[in-house]
């Protein structure tokens, strides 16, 4: 097909909606290989709309990309677990195999091969994804096959499924994960107690949203449903992009009717008729079994029209996809982007609560904490509130990857300490945990006693285990990589703050650091925290704080001078001049003072 | 009329306005890079950063409330502030002795203000493209401080769209709306809004670069502050008129 047809037929197929830019966007690439300018020029035509706003999007997703990247795209997950577990090497192993370069497409047009930010599949470490598929646990020999597979131009679906089957992993279930639900259960009680009794029931639960935040989900419920306008929605986060993160995966594998369950209850609190899930690009091979739910409700009567017979109960869930920008977790980027925008975080207040998607009142919540949102519904605020603790009711769960025995996930009741999850996951001589990912806290050994709860160590998931073995600095310098990377570069503070850090932590790892750049550190992390725009710029910097307050003979080691080293080389700064003159004697280098 | 105080001085405002609206006009200058009085605010220079009742917000996006505590001028903002304006300058390429916009530069003039005199930080030295491909106007991309102020002149007033912010992170980068990429592709006018509301030297006219000598610029003759105030209240004179 030609690239006039690609694009008006995914132009059609979203009725020339240009607040679905990204889903078009994501489909032209999909059948014509690449974003090239003339697909941006024919998209911002087929849309009447400027060609800049097109390519603003365009270029801002990490997953979509202006030349083509073959017929196979394969892109290794980038968390510092994965690289625990020889990501590098195994990726470089994969490269000369075939002959590649990291970051190029093969000459023959036939492979691309790069690095993306973490892919959620942290317990079955080191991941990549092959044109949208999982290919989770590589190894060598996994990889000789998959090279064996793309040199015989074999299509993806005849490959063997043992290659693209993600483990769930459930080590240990509860309410959310384990125990049966009907379909339907919660909104016939829904019906029962009215959109009044279902706030007041949420509000008994004290139930807490599951991203991190912790805002009470009545208090935002309520405050959606009081807001004037044309029309309410309801939004699921399911853009899970912290790194260590898994567990929405897993619960959108195995219990997707218990979260649009919850959802529905939203949209019966809050007085909604439509719905958007909004699934990461990374986890597209969810899409299909998630459809697939959908349409069942559907059929059920538990979505659409009079829901359960009930006229005017009318409801209906989208999906829409993510294009690889950690970023859109944050509530307010994740409406820019569901409007086809790039994902940047917007000036608040107004919070979405009130002006959220197309400026119209707007709940957004993780993918647990709907999910949670219609066993309350079901089984009432009180049970609810009697799991975990006072401050923090309900069970969590958690992602454990890293130096263990059976990561996975696990459901605990609130308050469980460090230390057990540590014993239940058969972690081996534990140094540290990455708690909540790298946005969340750095716990050391010695403080294995905290727990996981709001009142002490808060948790959108992630736990990563690191052992004695393993360097902490490297893992805040990962962690230093990943922010860099995913800021919006909306404000200056982030913009520029996380490149500087992630350029002194790089330094500091070469040898070459000092003091000043300690302190230097200190000053963009009092920038980070205080000047920037959104909870990313706030938390950028915090696993260096805390990895340097916890470890800090891991940076002090890395110490050259306790005064003042020049980040400038000089000899590397004549490099274009060697280049040109063709030279690379001793003479055309400047040798620096080995000290 | 409904008050505030800003570092303990007393501030009216009307509803609706910003902190930095109101302080302006009432002569209190907050130092800021990606606003511009009569334009909606942007918010991410976050160089107008002040302390209200003890959190800190951007005082262009903030709306002010009868009875606001805030403050600006503390040794701790003061300081961020510097820094702000410091990486502004550390992640482009920034030359103030060889560049066109020298004395008539936001960016310089607002560096003045804060009292800074190099940075703390690494310089970048980013590669970044300069397009000279439209016969009256300079793109320099080098000075570019992504404010999107010509994106929103052109989109607004122009009614053109020939500016946008395209990329993510530290590669974010001014793009034209062209597929060759190139300004002489676009529609873009030497009498466009978009070229005058650039505050640094990343948009200029060509030809007409030295026609005020250095010493007799905008910002040699009056400090940044005066001249902020006097744009805010000409807006606002010409709102209520």
């Amino acid at each position: 097909m030609d690239l006039a047809r690609i694009v008006e037929h995914a132009v059609a197929r979203h009725a020339g909606d240009r607040t679905r830019l990204l889903a078009i966007l994501r489909e032209v690439q999909r059948d014509a290989g690449s974003l090239s300018a003339e697909a941006i020029d024919r998209v911002a035509a087929a849309l009447r709309r400027p060609r800049v706003e097109v390519e603003s999007t365009a270029t801002f997703y990490h997953l979509l990309h202006a030349s083509p990247h073959g017929t196979y795209e394969i892109l290794f997950s980038d968390n510092v677990v994965d690289q625990m577990a020889g990501k590098q090497e195994l990726m470089d192993y994969f490269c000369a195999e075939l002959l590649i370069q990291p970051g190029k497409l093969s000459d023959d047009g036939l492979i691309y091969v790069g690095s993306t930010s973490d892919i959620g599949l942290g317990d079955q470490a080191p991941a990549a994804l092959v044109n949208g598929h999982a290919l989770p646990a590589l190894d060598r020999n996994r990889l000789d096959l998959i090279a064996n597979l793309v040199r015989a131009h074999r299509p993806i679906a005849t490959w063997p499924p043992m290659l693209l089957e993600v483990a769930e992993n459930v080590r240990k279930d509860g309410p959310l994960l384990g125990e049966p639900f009907t379909p339907g259960s919660a909104l016939a009680r829904v019906r029962a107690l009215g959109a009044d009794g279902v706030l007041a029931e949420l509000d008994a639960s004290n139930l807490r949203g599951r991203g991190g935040a912790g805002y009470k989900t009545a208090a935002k419920w309520a405050s959606c449903r009081r807001a004037k306008g044309e029309a309410h929605y309801v939004i699921c986060n399911a853009d899970e992009g912290e790194p260590g993160t898994f567990k929405d995966r897993v619960l959108l594998r195995r219990r997707a009717d218990l979260v649009f369950e919850g959802m529905t209850v939203a949209a019966a609190a809050i007085g909604a008729r439509r719905g958007f899930l909004y699934l990461r690009g990374e986890y597209l091979y969810l899409l299909e079994s998630l459809e697939a739910v959908l349409s069942h409700r559907r059929a059920a009567g538990l979505l659409g029209a009079s829901i359960l017979g009930h006229p005017g109960f009318d409801f209906d869930i989208e999906i829409a996809l993510g294009a690889g920008a950690y970023i859109c977790g944050e509530e307010s980027a994740l409406i820019e982007s569901l409007e086809g925008k790039p994902g940047k975080p917007r000036n608040r207040p107004p919070y979405p609560d009130t002006h959220g998607y197309l400026g119209q009142p707007t709940v957004v919540n993780n993918v647990e904490t709907y999910a949670c949102a219609a066993l309350i519904a079901q089984r009432g605020g009180a049970w609810f509130a009697g799991l975990g603790t006072p401050q923090s009711t309900g069970t969590k769960l958690i992602s454990v990857s890293g130096d263990c025995q059976r990561p996975g996930t696990y459901e605990y009741p609130f308050g469980v300490t460090i230390r057990q999850v540590l014993t239940d996951c058969g972690a081996s001589q534990p140094h540290a945990v990455q708690v909540g990912g790298p946005s969340g806290t750095c716990v050391p050994w010695r403080d294995f006693d905290r727990r996981i709860g709001f009142e002490d160590v808060p948790t959108a998931g992630a736990f990563m285990v690191f052992s004695r073995s393993r360097d902490m600095f490297e893992v805040a310098r990962s962690f230093s990589h990943f922010f860099a990377h995913e800021s919006c570069g909306f404000c200056t503070p982030c913009r520029v703050g996380t490149s500087l850090l992630r350029d002194t932590m790089d330094k500091l790892a070469a040898g070459k650091g000092s003091a000043y750049d300690m302190r230097s550190m200190q000053t963009l992390m009092r920038i980070l925290l205080s000047m920037s725009h959104c909870g990313l710029g706030h938390t950028a910097a915090k696993p260096v704080v805390e990895t340097m307050q916890a470890f800090p003979e891991a940076y002090e080691r890395r110490l050259r001078n306790l005064d003042f080293e020049p980040a400038f080389d000089l000899d590397a700064a004549l490099g274009t001049a060697r280049r040109i003159t063709g030279r690379d004697d001793e003479w055309a280098h400047i040798v620096s003072d080995q000290r | 009329m409904s008050t505030f105080t800003l570092d303990g001085k007393t501030i009216p405002f009307r509803e609706g306005d910003t902190i930095m609206e109101a302080a302006l006009l009432a002569g209190a200058y907050i130092p800021y890079l990606c606003h511009l009085p009569g334009y909606p605010p942007h918010g991410s220079c976050k160089v107008c950063t002040v302390n209200v009742d003890g959190h800190n917000a951007a005082s262009c996006t903030l709306r002010a409330r009868e009875g606001m505590v805030v403050q600006t001028e503390t040794p701790e903002l003061s300081d961020m502030r510097r820094a702000l304006v410091e990486m502004l300058f550390v992640e482009g390429n920034h030359t103030c002795p060889a560049c066109e916009k020298t004395g008539e530069c936001d960016l310089q003039a607002v560096a003045y203000h804060v009292g800074m005199l190099a940075t703390r930080f690494d310089l970048l030295f980013p590669a970044r493209d300069l397009d000279a491909s439209h016969p009256d106007i300079l793109l320099d991309r080098n000075r570019c401080i992504l404010c999107g102020l010509c994106v929103k002149a052109s989109r607004d007033v122009d009614g053109k769209n020939v500016f946008g912010i395209g990329g993510r992170g530290i590669k974010s980068r001014l793009i034209v709306n062209a597929a060759s990429g190139r300004l002489g592709d676009t529609d873009l006018s030497a009498r466009d809004a978009a070229v005058d509301v650039c505050p640094v030297g990343a948009i200029l006219r060509k030809r007409h670069a030295y026609e005020t000598p250095v010493g007799r610029r905008k910002y040699d003759l009056r400090p940044i502050s005066e001249v902020a105030v006097e744009k805010a209240r000409c807006v606002r004179g010409r709102g209520d008129a």
